[in-house]
């Protein structure tokens, strides 16, 4: 399914934080949300998701709008990840990751073996089946976050929305989830991130949106958003570049100040 | 701090008995309580007889005793007992906070005034339902003034600094009415129907709260999966789908009903709906969405329990039963704040 924002803004009171800002993925391709704090990255995926409603601009999913589609089939169609999602009560991993499966339960009636299925598979490609009887409160943060990807994941919705998965994991989880998130994309899945790291982002998604001043600076493959001045404009740091494999990565050195 | 995972320290294992086997088990207490509570009074009654009796219709002291005096006892305890665990379960799903009680929205403290109003202008006395028609209206007002916040699509954190306000108004509007009674009987009636108790209340009574616990009950239930989607914040729920400003009319309503009515009918009792939920917690795996109606059958064992207990503990004047929950509730609270203070 098609996801396409179209000339969105978004205002706090008298502030104008997003202003004209177009988006788009389609199945099949990861996009990274990238750009320095305060920009706008979570509340324009928040809108991408449909829990904000823009001030300007409209959002649609596969050419239709959010209240033609119904909440509930909208539901199916979209997972988010929620950024540091705070885990309430101390429930079971696999209970928890089945909460995924909510949209597509009938009222009161029990999980479905597909919904058994979806659950095992999103568990397996998490990395966290030898979790599944321990409770939140026995995990681990890297742990968690990987659970908190395995309840979206168990959605199995045509796009996924994730904000800032990686912060709290060390280098090989980032990795892993990062690999994670590229084959959910290459399943026909769309998938929108957003994310710190600029050199994972420039490695893994196909396509790069750089927010900054209220708006997108500038937005295409990693290797034509990654320029120094992109970077210098929009976080105010001068980047050490390299390449590898013919990908490019930065290392943010020193701070420039616009 | 609504984050409170680190107060469910119990280490919660896959739990010993299924959801099903713990919901028949809790039904079967609250049946096992209901008929103690039939066949325990202060006068000796032949149960059995009086049974017979009240279906055949024959007006004897024995059926007389049943429906006028233990029927409702028992029938009311039960009732109030489902009312409060399960609101309390309710909102403690919706704010995310095991701290979260019944009242928390302000319903409760608005029927006690309402119920209190009835008694300083002499209603209570002149028609025996003024009472707690005057509750269920004092609810009623609280609910309209929640509803029209919640219709403006304000937060929950909003709706319970709302529930505080009314609390502290109408608490405050109930002193005046002591401040103001014209005779201290008046006062001392007042202040010893807040301390709540199912002791001389009618078989009309229940007819009147019936309706209104059960469509409260109803809606409460209902709103078992957005609960759980609940657990993982308010946008991931929404993004499972569920309409959080729905879901809030529906909590508000259902607890207005079911705790609104049970304080109109027997006054304050407290700590029920605090800490039976607490308890059963592990017992269904964390869950909010289960933990509903396994705390309403919780809440009607532990109310019917200690309005036995008054009735067996040879203290006279019979023990409020607010003051006992209170009594044995406090020291809990406090052992929960303790642990959730030492957790972080």
């Amino acid at each position: 399914m098609q996801l396409a924002a179209k000339d969105i803004g978004i205002r706090f009171g008298e502030m104008t934080l997003l202003q004209g800002v177009d988006f788009s993925v389609n199945g099949g391709e990861i996009v990274g949300l990238i750009g320095p704090n305060g920009s706008g990255k979570t509340t324009l995926l928040r809108v991408l998701a449909n829990l904000r409603i823009p001030d300007h601009g409209e959002v649609r999913y596969g050419g239709k709008m959010a209240r033609e589609i119904g909440t509930k089939s909208l539901a199916q169609q979209i997972a988010y990840l929620a950024q540091a999602s705070n885990v309430h009560w101390s429930m079971r991993v696999d209970t928890l990751i089945a909460l995924g499966r909510l949209p597509h339960r009938r009222f009161f009636a029990g999980p479905s073996a597909h919904d058994h299925a979806a659950i095992e598979r999103a568990m397996a490609a998490a990395d966290v089946l030898a979790l599944r009887s321990r409770t939140m409160n026995e995990v681990s943060g890297g742990e968690r976050m990987r659970i908190l990807l395995a309840r979206a994941l168990a959605v199995e919705a045509s796009l996924l929305l994730a904000d800032e998965p990686i912060a709290a994991l060390d280098p090989l989880h980032q990795l892993e989830v990062m690999e994670l998130l590229r084959a959910t994309a290459r399943q026909g899945r769309g998938v929108v991130v957003v994310l710190h790291d600029l050199s994972l982002a420039a490695r893994f998604c196909d396509r790069l949106v750089l927010l900054a001043n209220g708006g997108i600076l500038v937005s295409g493959t990693p290797r034509e958003v990654m320029t120094d001045r992109h970077l210098a404009d929009a976080y105010g740091v001068e980047v050490v570049r390299g390449e590898r494999d013919g990908m490019p990565f930065v290392v943010p050195w020193t701070a420039v100040r616009k | 701090m609504m984050s409170e995972i680190s107060a469910t320290r119990t280490a919660a294992r896959a739990p010993a008995l299924s959801y099903g086997a713990l919901v028949i088990l809790l039904a079967a207490v609250v049946v096992v309580l209901l008929a103690a509570s039939l066949s325990i009074g202060y006068a000796p009654l032949d149960l059995q007889k009086a049974i017979t009796d009240a279906i055949a219709g024959k007006s004897t002291l024995e059926a007389i005793v049943l429906m006028e005096l233990r029927l409702p006892r028992a029938a009311l305890g039960g009732l109030v007992g489902f009312s409060l665990g399960m609101s309390g379960a309710a909102m403690q799903g919706l704010m995310r906070n095991p701290l979260a009680e019944p009242g928390i929205i302000g319903v409760s403290g608005a029927a006690a005034f309402g119920a209190v109003t009835s008694f300083y202008f002499g209603l209570a006395g002149a028609a025996s339902l003024a009472l707690p028609f005057g509750g269920i209206a004092g609810a009623f007002l609280a609910t309209l003034l929640l509803f029209a916040l919640a219709g403006r699509g304000v937060g929950t954190m909003t709706l319970i600094l709302a529930g505080v306000a009314i609390n502290s108004f109408t608490g405050a509007l109930t002193s005046l009415a002591l401040n103001l009674s014209p005779n201290p009987y008046a006062v001392s009636e007042i202040v010893f129907w807040l301390m709540g108790s199912f002791a001389d209340r009618s078989l009309p009574y229940v007819w009147l709260v019936l309706p209104l616990m059960l469509t409260g009950w109803g809606l409460l239930l209902a709103s078992g999966p957005a609960l759980d989607g609940l657990t993982l914040g308010e946008d991931t729920a929404k993004s499972l789908g569920f309409d959080l400003k729905r879901l809030r009319f529906q909590l508000v309503g259902g607890a207005a009903l079911a705790v609104g009515s049970s304080v109109a009918v027997t006054g304050a009792i407290g700590f029920v709906g605090l800490v039976v939920p607490h308890l059963l917690r592990p017992l269904v795996g964390h869950r909010p969405g289960r933990l509903l109606l396994v705390s309403g059958f919780g809440g009607a064992i532990l109310t019917l329990a200690a309005d036995i207990s008054v009735r067996l503990l040879p203290i006279r004047p019979e023990l409020k039963l607010g003051v006992v929950t209170a009594i044995i509730g406090a020291p809990f609270l406090f052992r929960l704040i303790y642990r959730l203070r030492g957790a972080e």
